[in-house]
């Protein structure tokens, strides 16, 4: 925590992605995309379903391998290391999903103790202790003992949370926070992210698109569209944009209908060859 | 050339299954001999508790199963023995065909059923929920965590239940032979005992084994390329069943020959 706090003052890159490329069969998904997030900064990533922003986000995380590009994380370049010394970086990194993923067979304890249970060596009564403080840190004291489908939405995504952060990690990532909660809950997780930002200094990097949550937590946005960086700056720099697409997704105006006969029968035919995602 | 081009995609097809099948063995036994000599502890209580539901939780139904199968095989053999008036060798015909061939595959069947579908539903779950992805975000390798103990409980389990089997089988036979051929439970399972070689027994073990192997690695395979969506879950369930039930027999096959076989050669 000294050691991210020190480097929040210098701004260091965090992670660097150079022309980053990826691509499902022979479909590419990123365009070579480019970009820095500063250790201790949130960065949100916003962009439309199919613009390609969960892709970079498992990307980031080493779950899809890209086809080219560069992407630096603490000083190394993920793209090209061995799957060992991914697991090296896996355990400073921290993931919580959007359905949660909590594992169904395991109560929420043994779901957020389990990196600990894997990576570490403590004992019992340390990782009991280490669990507790991270179930609190959620606002999930007291619920170790549940199973996950006993939980509620909102829990769930606090329990991820807390097992996200059981090894302590640098890097936190989220994808889609609000998605399936309604407003209320989905503001207490906004909240949540807001307080682990201010008491750990952790670089956040969050995908989401709803836009009042994404204006509350982002220290930074970029927006991604169809595989491409369009905008990155502060939450200023993107209200005053100009950009058409920016303009487009800060003030919610619908897509233009697909004028061409042509470009539709693209878009279906694109959409038939390559189901799912 | 349109015909050829498919019997040559289904070929390959075929082969990248078996590869793809291949691979995951082979990572499961790097993790079940050597991973743990390199400080990756093997996940005993995961396999116990999971030999508990494939192995024990079986043996209800599979008892009932193989006492009827036994029950068949003393009726079936009896319908032909009966004109040589050679009934007494019910005991040996039923002893036989269990230990050999139907205890191993009744018991592999009954396993798909029960286990070989829910390993590809649980992983599938997984799969489409994203806990494959969070495990993998954890730097928890999902073979090692997952796949590992499921293979250690059925190569464990299989073989056991298939002694379970053979034996709820002969008693099966048992129940025709004192019924109707004249025999007392002690006469049938000695006569049993008697037509018995080790081989017939350990041939049948050694498959149960192999059986295992494939149920566990096709159940975690189609569980492991689940696609998105809950309703792909049912579709490598369902794949799970069907490619099991194919290569089990497939199995079966080759191993009966190499036996037969060997036999021949060898005189074992």
């Amino acid at each position: 925590m000294e050691r991210s706090n020190i480097a929040a003052t210098q701004r260091e890159a965090m992670i660097s992605l150079r022309n980053l490329r990826v691509s499902y069969g022979e479909r590419e998904i990123l365009h070579g995309i480019g970009l820095d997030v500063m250790s201790g900064e949130t960065l949100v990533i916003l962009g439309g379903s199919g613009s390609g922003k969960s892709t970079l986000l498992r990307t980031l995380v080493g779950l899809e391998r890209p086809s080219s590009g560069e992407i630096w994380l603490k000083g190394k370049n993920i793209a090209a290391i061995s799957s060992h010394e991914m697991d090296e970086i896996r355990k400073k990194i921290g993931m919580s999903f959007q359905g949660g993923a909590l594992f169904g067979s395991m109560t929420v304890g043994e779901n957020v103790a389990l990196p600990l249970r894997e990576h570490t060596k403590l004992e019992d009564s340390t990782i009991e202790i280490i669990l507790r403080l991270k179930l609190d840190q959620v606002g999930l004291a007291g619920f170790e003992n549940y199973m996950p489908s006993q939980l509620s939405g909102g829990m769930k995504k606090r329990a991820a949370v807390a097992r996200a952060l059981a090894m302590d990690p640098e890097i936190l990532f989220f994808d889609e926070p609000s998605a399936g909660l309604d407003p209320i809950i989905a503001a207490g997780v906004d909240q949540l992210i807001l307080e682990l930002k201010q008491a750990f200094h952790m670089t956040i990097i969050v995908v989401t698109h709803e836009l009042a949550s994404a204006f509350l937590i982002a220290d930074r946005m970029v927006l991604i569209d169809k595989g491409n960086v369009v905008a990155i700056g502060s939450m200023e720099e993107m209200r005053l944009s100009t950009h058409p697409r920016v303009r487009q997704f800060l003030d919610r105006i619908a897509e233009p209908e697909v004028s061409q006969e042509l470009d539709y029968l693209q878009m279906l035919t694109e959409e038939h060859r390559h189901p799912g995602r | 050339m349109e015909l050829t081009t498919q019997i040559g995609g289904s070929v390959t097809d075929g082969l990248a299954y078996l590869g793809a099948l291949t691979s995951l063995v082979g990572r499961a036994a790097y993790f079940t001999f050597i991973a743990p000599f390199q400080g990756k502890p093997l996940r005993l209580q995961r396999a116990v508790s999971q030999a508990m539901q494939t192995g024990v939780g079986a043996l209800p139904i599979l008892s009932l199963i193989t006492f009827f199968i036994g029950l068949i095989l003393a009726l079936q053999s009896a319908y032909e023995l009966r004109k040589f008036g050679a009934l007494n060798y019910v005991a040996s015909a039923v002893a036989i065909s269990m230990t050999r061939e139907l205890g191993p595959l009744i018991t592999a069947i009954v396993v798909i059923g029960r286990s070989g579908s829910a390993f590809a539903a649980e992983i599938g779950t997984m799969k489409v929920s994203e806990e494959i992805d969070a495990l993998e975000t954890m730097a928890i390798d999902p073979i090692h965590f997952l796949v590992t103990p499921k293979f250690i409980a059925m190569m464990v389990m299989l073989p056991c239940l298939t002694i379970w089997a053979n034996s709820m089988g002969i008693l099966g036979g048992a129940l025709f032979g004192v019924a109707q051929a004249d025999f007392t439970w002690v006469r049938y399972i000695q006569s049993s005992l008697d037509a018995l070689f080790l081989r017939d027994i350990t041939t049948g073990l050694i498959k149960s084994v192999m059986f295992g192997v494939t149920i566990t690695a096709v159940g975690c395979h189609e569980g492991l390329s689940t696609g998105a969506g809950a309703e792909q879950v049912g579709r490598s369930t369902t794949r799970a069943v069907v490619v099991s039930i194919f290569l089990v027999i497939l199995v079966d096959l080759v191993f009966t020959a190499l036996f037969f076989f060997m036999s021949e050669r060898l005189g074992l």
